[in-house]
């Protein structure tokens, strides 16, 4: 088990760097300037130094090399130095938004907590929900329960977030007015009011994630319920006389989540993506929309880090899910 | 492939042979969800395609005075903010995304079961072929595909005009970044194919590798590809709507479902059913597709068939 961790590890480390260098090369081909900004009042020999400062004079692959070396060397030590206090990463060049000057990463750890609350929460919800109705569904097959469950589920996966998303907000805010239909990211939560505030602005946009979540994972869960179901230890287990509940829920369940677990892993960098799209619904401003700003704002260096960290979410739950398989099926070794 | 030599008694013998596909069609036939959403889906693209003649209202006339109404009997799904016939936009803009949908994933498909019969069938390519694939399973799609319309969006509307250069450039990107799980599906076929026993026949008589893949590979592995190909279409309507709600599609006096969803949210507070239609639309069109895909599934599962 620890060889192979280890050697997926490895396995992982040319993947991303082939990545990121798929996406520099892509970016490369960027028609945008960064100086298109700059008031036109610039003399064009102050724009050549900007752009020298920048470092766009040097030739590609030094870019690139240097790109690599700000993000896995100088923002790790940066990342330390604000836990520790320590200044490992002084005077070094760290990865600079093209848009606000500012360093990538810092806006990028402003931005996080929104996605994860929203996103994170979300995925949470559609898994607690998906697992006792593709339970229910698997265990009275073609009963109307397991009917409604499939034609709900269909409807999580065909109806697109963007137009559950813009339906709730024409029910809710524009109709009912109950909840806010954009999302205040200024507020800070310190008392109950502002906690219920909270809450109420969260909850369109956690419960239309949630949806489409339960809606994907609830067919997993019901196909692999079935597998299960018919299996001989099943029977051997109601023949020995244990309840119907200790069977279903102990016996069959706990076997069937071994595929559902990694299901749900692996889909945890499409939410990230997906998240884009309702982020984008909602006026949230996480990840996904500084990635639609900085992609309308020809901002390639953002464009090229937060490429990157949806790559490395990949690649990291891919062998995530992988290994929980390995841990959770006994039958599984992979050495 | 054919059931009659199954049971060689005397009353299969005297019926008349039947073909797969009747079998196929009549197991198809018993789910309902299947047989209505290929009716919806038939609707829908025979409306699209024939309706934007049929309906006298072009799609870009602009009114100005008859702008924000309601649905009338002259404007059956009401207008724009330009006056402009919205049942007219909508029968345009869905021959937009039904065209993008079924054409990247006859792309998609094409890509999937080539890589798919080369890496099952080629030992040699096997290795390299499924490390490409794992590849681009990890690349992040959908951030991707926002980046290269960013970036190809103008050379391609210099070089192909404004619609064509982004339909192509939508079709092509679809394609290119879904055909990795009709790959694997097809490379797993074809790998239990290659060990069957016709397989070895057709080889002891000596069938040239090119004849054995579309001879004796393909229709084997066609039930798979049928399935992934309702699902791609399904994928590709709601990708392409997902790029026009981002601002990224086709350009605005150009409809397409997606776009028309955009633009109606600008409006939101004043005409919210305007949102109604091209979210609908886009729902119905990939809720049909998909029940088609499921009962496509069953119909094409000889252990299901018959029961």
């Amino acid at each position: 088990m620890l060889n192979y961790t280890i050697r997926r590890l490895l396995l992982a480390i040319p993947t991303l760097l082939f990545i990121a260098l798929v996406i520099f090369l892509l970016l490369e081909l960027a028609p945008g300037d960064p100086m298109a900004n700059v008031p036109l009042t610039v003399p064009p020999e102050v724009k050549e130094k900007m752009r020298i400062a920048l470092g766009l004079d040097q030739p590609t692959h030094v870019r690139f090399l240097r790109w690599l070396q700000q993000f896995f060397w100088v923002e790790p030590l940066h990342m330390l130095d604000t836990l520790f206090g320590t200044s490992w990463a002084e005077g070094q060049q760290r990865i600079i938004s093209w848009q606000s000057r500012s360093p990538v990463m810092d806006i990028v750890w402003q931005r996080m907590p929104q996605t994860l609350w929203v996103v994170g929460l979300s995925y949470v919800l559609g898994a607690l929900i998906a697992v006792p109705v593709g339970v229910i569904s698997a265990y009275r097959q073609y009963s109307f329960i397991d009917q409604l469950g499939t034609f709900i589920s269909m409807i999580g996966f065909s109806v697109p977030t963007f137009f559950t998303g813009v339906l709730m907000i024409v029910i809710f805010s524009v109709h009912l007015g109950w909840f806010p239909s954009i999302y205040d990211t200024t507020l800070v939560v310190n008392d109950w009011e502002s906690f219920t505030k909270q809450i109420r602005q969260m909850i369109m946009p956690v419960s239309v994630l949630a949806l489409y979540n339960a809606a994907q994972i609830s067919r997993f869960m019901r196909a692999s319920m079935l597998d299960n179901l018919n299996q001989d230890y099943v029977r051997t287990a109601r023949a020995k006389g244990l309840r119907e509940k200790t069977v279903v829920l102990v016996h069959v369940l706990r076997n069937s989540m071994i595929p559902v677990v990694t299901v749900i892993a692996l889909g945890v960098p499409q939410v990230f993506g997906g998240a884009i799209i309702t982020e984008q619904v909602f006026k949230v401003n996480g990840l996904g929309q500084l990635l639609i700003t900085a992609i309308q704002a020809n901002d390639l260096p953002m464009v090229q880090t937060l490429t990157f960290i949806f790559a490395i979410l990949i690649v990291v739950f891919n062998l995530i899910a992988d290994l929980l398989y390995g841990v959770l099926d006994p039958r599984i070794r992979y050495d | 492939m054919t059931d009659h030599s199954a049971d060689p008694g005397f009353e299969e013998a005297a019926r008349p042979p039947r073909s797969q596909w009747r079998d196929v069609w009549d197991q198809f036939k018993t789910h309902k969800g299947a047989l209505l959403g290929a009716g919806f889906f038939l609707f829908v693209v025979v409306a699209v395609m024939i309706g934007p003649w049929l309906w006298p209202i072009p799609y870009d006339a602009i009114d100005i005075r008859a702008r924000n109404q309601g649905p009338s009997l002259a404007h059956p799904f009401g207008t724009d903010q330009l006056g402009r016939d919205m049942l007219a936009r909508m029968l345009k803009g869905g021959q937009t995304s039904v065209a993008v949908g079924i054409a990247a994933m006859a792309l998609s498909l094409f890509f999937g079961t080539l890589v798919g019969v080369l890496a099952g069938y080629f030992k040699r390519l096997d290795g390299p072929l499924m490390r490409f694939t794992d590849l681009f399973l990890a690349l992040p799609l959908l951030p991707l595909l926002l980046v290269i319309i960013m970036l190809f969006r103008d050379p391609l509307r210099a070089a192909f005009g404004p619609e064509t250069g982004i339909f192509i450039l939508i079709v092509f990107v679809i394609g290119i970044t879904s055909w990795m799980q009709t790959a694997r599906i097809v490379r797993g076929d074809v790998l239990a194919l290659k060990e069957r026993e016709f397989v070895l026949a057709a080889r002891s008589i000596g069938t040239p590798d090119r004849r054995m893949i579309t001879r004796h590979l393909l229709p084997n592995v066609l039930s798979p590809i049928m399935v992934s190909a309702t699902l791609g279409i399904a994928n590709a309507i709601i990708t392409e709507s997902a790029l026009s709600f981002l601002g990224l599609g086709f350009p605005s006096d150009f409809p397409t479902w997606g776009r028309l969803l955009f633009d109606a949210t600008d409006y939101l507070q004043q005409y919210p059913e305007r949102v109604i239609w091209p979210g609908l639309a886009i729902s119905l069109t990939v809720l049909a597709v998909n029940y088609i895909g499921d009962g496509l599934r069953d119909a094409l599962d000889p252990r299901i068939r018959g029961r």
